[in-house]
């Protein structure tokens, strides 16, 4: 069967090309065709699991076609299965299985129908082309295409000035990521010799630790990027602008995860350079805290589950940097299950709600009451807020609770510190919008009450499957706590180079310490009292909430009331967007009209100065020529004189002048033929 | 098939053809013109087919060779042939041909006759001027293509059509001749000091130029640096360009993006390289530094453009510093990188042009804020256009990626290990990269997405079926170069890596040999 994985990106791309060339044809049908195709490619996939998970294992590359050749840089087509990629398939194929699905549903009647789902599959195409691709560069194939497709997504409406400055907005900024992770990849080929993962892996045990940090650093903005962390996590609220199963599908299960799946496969390379790891535990800490707490009052239901991307995608660094590989791809995992759903449930609302004012649609404010309305929603919604605000035994808890432990036992209290207070807003902001949303009283529009009405089964039953997942997903794979199945079974992706295997050693030994000497106490004494404080701070988090929404309902005035400043600065996401506004766009608007204008006036302006000195130089030449010829007539003898120097001038036997003149003359004649 | 002198037939069929149109047609049959002219186009691209089918690529030198004694008395020869630096350009030039017709017949209504022997007689002069492998053969070719571009800018052309004729033939006309001066020089070193030979013959100068001293070659250098350096052009020789694409006619556009720029860039592989590589390895430095300005200015220069056509035309700026760049990292990935972006930038911006021609034909007028939700009404159109600017801002999957990847890869590999400050180049040559995607998207976004605000666009017509069929190729060509280049890089990489070899083995100068320019410090070893 992995002899076959190459059909896995087929399917989508016989999927664009039905659903983009007979668009007009299709129809209604190019929802079913292109969830079709996703059908198709989890076949597959599941088919490539079992075998990957039954089976021995091991890693497979399965080559295609040589792509590019140049002296001795080679770079082909090939996909790799191994457990890593066998798991990120299963995210992808799987839950974007569900969501294309889902979209049958939720997309139904739009004009833009078709195109939506050649869009959607061409994601599809690309996010499985990098999962898959063996090598750098066809990672990076894969990372712009679906850069393109979030581009083209988001700004799926475009007729909205707002989604099209966001897809734009999304793809410049992903641009800057990806200049640095080109810069990365020309680093890797100039020093290893390569872009495959096999021989860049083979020769990372030689980088030195500067250069192994230089390449980790440059490959990292690239993920900043994509996988949006401070500083360029700015795009990803705006991509909200996009219809809601892309930002379930893109923005929080599936693209926006491929900057945690980059460091990861190149776990061999980072472990070398340790300083980059450092910075990336520190920036994934950072971000998780810093958009943690922008969640904790924004209103669109949609943008709280943005920042609550945000800052998950942050805790999945947390863990990369730590040298928790494993645990960051299982969160990766239990949280495309957990946020796809929270995004496809906010989908389910808004659907709900497609007769309030537009305004109003995804404004929380403007729910409330509506869990007797949606059941199914509801309890699905709350499914997945309990598995994000990491309650046991929801899929959350196992791997969150493996990050803060993995950051505790290496010795990064600072970024253990961050994560649990940030652990703490997650279930404060979850439950809020749980709470706003379905309990307390009915605030919707009147005219949109009567409308209001569960979801229909194409859409709900995507919802469930999520739900089972958010559910089990997390327990099945992850029990116990660091030594799961999903432990064992990357253990080989991730441990292969040399190295690595030293550095969870040495993780081993500090954790082994930390429980020995600073408990004192029996063995996993330390391990249990986080276990106890992360159930704490979840459920902290959901208590206040709940006081606060619903018992108290008057108490988030009266603390805006009290911290008006730091409510504003929370509202207002730290004036970010204003500031990188006023920072970078604005002057790069100001240089690039001013250097418009260098253009026009000093280096153009040199070119028609010339040429009018020129002009004068050959006039004053004709005044003389004039008078030369004046003299001629004169005959003197002193003028003869002075002709035969001026005929010595012109008979030079410089065959440029003489093809001058001719030229001239030629162009001069046909002028004045063609211009008569 | 080698008997045939297939490259005489590929040069001068146009001219052929062109002559015949002259003298054999009546001005006021336009049809037969049309068809006559599209007739000569697509044969002379059929019997060009050969050079890529029957291309040996193992091969480095040159290939289809046909020589001749022209002016024995002072050494030309008709020499003809190709290799893997030109062969591809060639076949670039006969296709763009074929669509440059083609595009031309709704858009010109007015002597179109001349119009289109103008065209033939241009396609002749750059056909030579890529297969020529005489120098003094190449400076006839080279200039002819002066003369019919200077008609289609000052005839057909836009408002300022006589400014922007004028500016492009002298500005071109004054580096050509600079650059007359170095063959010149070049001639007489050889006759002088070299084989004592009457000749211009390339393949005999290759082995004279290295052995030229440093000081010489620093003159000569500079003489072909101005004549291609304006061609090409780059930074601060450009200003000729935005003037001239926006007057040109849309197939005036296309072929001086498409060729004529690579003639420029071309001149500095297949001369400047090879024959002096000493110099070109001493201005490394200086040409770099222009590449990259280039890249850096011409894309935020384009970003401040209020018309379309000017933005694509500065975008070119941009892209052929891409091209310097990747020229004079002077080693093998940057210089096929060159090479294939050479070929990329004729069939994405050729093909921006061709898009730019098209709204331009309907709506009269090229300013952005004109347009605005044209998604809506030309559904195709804004398809095909939004590939082509994925193409030009280097999308992978498509052509300009693989370009411009390689010549990154080239630059880097070249400027930034060991690490000096020289890193500095392939560094901002990748904001080139972010500032490219900038321009191109929000162009993309003022145009097509939005309301539909202007009446005049709310009934403006789709792609007819042949702007769909010229179309069709460049957007075919996208995507082969872009998913399977091999093809295209296996014809030129024999070639490429011996013109890499030509430049980088000959023995490197010693510093004072550039800074006792015109003192005569050292002249480099003769034998």
């Amino acid at each position: 069967m992995i002899r076959y994985a190459w059909l896995i990106p087929l399917f989508p791309l016989a999927g664009v090309l039905i659903n983009g060339l007979l668009g007009s044809r299709v129809r209604d049908k190019a929802g079913h065709v292109a969830s079709l195709m996703a059908g198709l490619s989890l076949l597959v996939v599941l088919g490539i699991a079992r075998e990957m998970i039954l089976g021995p294992g091991g890693s497979h590359v399965v080559p295609v076609w040589t792509w590019i050749t140049a002296g001795s840089l080679s770079v082909s087509v090939s996909f790799l299965v191994d457990p890593l990629s066998t798991i990120m398939l299963l995210v992808v194929a799987g839950v974007g299985f569900v969501i294309h699905v889902y979209s049958i549903g939720y997309m139904h009647g739009d004009p833009g129908y078709p195109r939506f789902f050649t869009y959607l599959n061409l994601f599809m195409l690309s996010m499985l082309l990098l999962v898959m691709a063996d090598n750098y560069l066809l990672m990076f194939v894969g990372w712009e295409g679906v850069g393109l497709c979030s581009y083209l997504l988001i700004g799926f409406w475009y007729e909205k000035q707002s989604a099209s400055d966001a897809g734009k907005k999304a793809f410049i900024v992903n641009r800057i990521g990806d200049a640095g992770f080109l810069l990365g990849l020309f680093l890797i080929w100039t020093l290893t010799g390569s872009l495959s993962y096999a021989e860049v892996f083979k020769a990372a045990p030689q980088l030195a630790a500067p250069a192994a940090t230089a390449i980790g650093l440059l490959l990292f903005i690239g993920a900043m990027g994509k996988s949006a962390q401070i500083p360029l996590y700015v795009w990803l609220p705006d991509a909200m602008e996009g219809p809601t199963p892309v930002s379930a599908l893109i923005h929080a299960a599936t693209m926006v995860t491929a900057g945690v799946y980059m460091v990861a496969r190149t776990s061999p390379v980072y472990v070398q350079g340790p300083g980059a790891l450092e910075v990336i535990a520190l920036v994934g800490a950072l971000t998780a805290i810093f958009s943690a707490s922008i969640g904790l009052v924004q209103n669109d239901i949609k943008r709280v589950m943005a920042y609550s991307t945000v800052s998950q995608l942050g805790f999945m660094f947390m863990a990369m940097g730590v040298g928790a590989f494993a645990s960051g791809i299982f969160h990766l995992m239990t949280h495309a299950f957990f946020k796809g759903l929270l995004f496809l449930g906010a989908g389910s609302v808004i659907h709900a709600l497609h007769h309030a004012p537009a305004a109003q649609q995804q404004d929380m404010r403007y729910m409330g009451g509506l869990r007797s309305k949606m059941p199914v929603t509801y309890w699905c919604l709350v499914a997945a807020a309990l598995a994000l605000a990491g309650v046991p035994p929801f899929a959350g808890f196992w791997s969150k609770d493996e990050i803060l432990a993995g950051a505790f036992f290496s010795g990064h209290y600072v970024v253990w510190g961050l994560g649990t207070a940030a652990a703490l807003m997650t279930a404060f902001y979850v439950f809020r919008m749980i709470f706003m949303t379905f309990h307390g009283e009915m605030r919707v529009d009147h005219h949109a009450r009567e409308h209001i009405r569960e979801s229909p089964a194409v859409m709900t039953v995507p919802l469930v499957i999520l739900a089972v997942l958010s559910v089990v997903g997390g327990v099945l794979p992850g029990f116990p706590p660091d030594a799961g199945w999903i432990h064992k079974f990357l253990a080989p992706s991730l441990a292969k180079a040399p190295g690595h295997a030293a550095l969870d050693e040495g993780v081993r030994v500090v954790k082994a310490a930390a429980q020995a000497g600073a408990q004192g106490g029996g063995h996993g004494t330390a391990g249990i009292a986080l276990i106890v404080l992360a159930i704490a701070v979840a459920l902290g988090g959901i208590a206040l909430a709940w006081r606060m929404y619903l018992r108290d309902t008057a108490a988030p005035a009266r603390l805006e009331r009290r911290f008006p400043g730091l409510y504003r600065l929370l509202l207002n996401k730290y004036y970010v967007d204003e500031i990188y506004q006023a920072c970078i766009v604005e002057p790069i608007y100001r240089l690039m009209r001013a250097l418009f204008d260098f253009d026009q006036k000093v280096v153009d302006g040199a070119v028609n100065g010339s040429s009018f000195l020129t002009v004068w130089f050959s006039r004053i030449s004709g005044i003389f020529d004039l008078r030369t010829v004046d003299g001629a007539v004169n005959g003197t003898a002193g003028v003869i004189g002075f002709f035969s120097q001026l005929f010595k001038f012109i008979q030079s036997g410089m065959v440029q002048n003489y093809l001058f003149v001719m030229l001239l003359g030629v162009f001069l004649m046909v002028s004045a033929y063609l211009f008569r | 098939m080698s008997n045939l002198p297939l490259l005489t037939l590929v040069t001068f069929l146009p001219a052929l053809g062109a002559v015949i149109l002259m003298l054999f047609f009546q001005k006021e049959r336009t049809g037969a013109i049309k068809a006559f002219a599209t007739g000569v186009a697509a044969v002379d691209f059929l019997v060009s087919l050969p050079l890529w089918t029957s291309f040996d690529t193992a091969q480095a030198g040159f290939q289809f060779v046909e020589k001749a004694a022209w002016i024995p008395s002072i050494g030309v020869s008709y020499f003809m042939g190709v290799d893997g630096i030109s062969v591809l350009l060639v076949l670039l030039t006969t296709l763009t041909m074929v669509v440059s017709v083609v595009c031309s017949f709704t858009a010109i209504h007015e002597r179109e006759k001349e119009y289109y022997v103008c065209l033939l007689l241009l396609a002749t002069g750059m056909l030579g001027t890529f297969i020529a492998l005489d120098l003094f053969l190449f400076y006839v070719f080279f200039e002819i293509t002066l003369v019919p571009m200077y008609f289609l800018i000052g005839i057909w052309g836009g408002p300022r059509k006589l400014y922007a004729a004028i500016k492009f033939f002298l500005f071109t006309l004054f580096g050509s001749v600079l650059m007359l001066l170095g063959i010149l020089a070049l001639y007489f070193v050889n006759l002088k000091t070299g084989t004592g030979k009457l000749t211009f013959d390339i393949a005999e100068l290759y082995t004279v130029g290295p052995k030229i001293p440093m000081q010489l070659q620093v003159w000569i250098f500079l003489a072909f640096f101005i004549g291609f350096a304006i061609k090409v052009p780059m930074f601060p020789f450009h200003t000729w360009l935005p003037d001239a694409h926006v007057e040109a006619p849309t197939a005036g556009s296309v072929i001086l993006a498409g060729i004529l720029l690579k003639m420029g860039t071309y001149g500095f592989v297949r001369f400047v390289l090879p024959l002096l590589p000493q110099a070109s390895q001493a201005f490394v430095p200086f040409m770099v530094l222009l590449s990259v300005i280039g890249i850096i200015y011409g894309a935020l220069v384009s970003m401040a453009q209020t018309d379309v056509k000017k933005l694509v035309a500065y975008s070119s700026v941009s892209h052929l510093g891409f091209v310097m760049l990747g020229v004079f990292a002077l080693n093998d990935q940057g210089l096929l990188g060159a090479q294939l972006q050479m070929l990329n930038h004729g069939i994405s911006t050729g093909a921006l042009f061709l898009l730019v021609g098209i709204v331009y034909e309907r709506r009269h007028t090229r300013m952005i804020s004109d347009f605005g939700g044209l998604s809506k009404v030309v559904p195709v159109y804004a398809t095909i256009f939004a590939i082509t600017m994925l193409s030009s801002m280097g999308l992978p999957g498509l052509n300009g990626f693989v370009g411009e990847f390689l010549i990154l890869v080239g630059a880097f590999k070249a400027f930034a290990l060991p690490l000096t400050y020289q890193l500095y180049a392939p560094a901002f040559a990748v904001i080139g990269i972010i500032l490219g995607a900038a321009y191109m998207l929000w162009l993309f976004q003022r145009m097509f997405f939005g309301t539909l605000d202007n009446p005049a666009n709310q009934k403006l017509t789709d792609c007819t079926a042949r702007e769909v069929a010229y179309m069709l190729p460049m957007v075919a060509l996208m995507f082969w170069i872009g998913l399977y280049p091999r093809p295209f890089l296996a014809r030129m990489e024999a070639s490429v890596s011996r013109v890499v070899k030509m430049a980088t083995l000959a023995q490197a100068p010693s510093p004072a040999s550039v800074a006792g320019l015109g003192r005569g410090a050292q002249e480099a070893p003769r034998r």
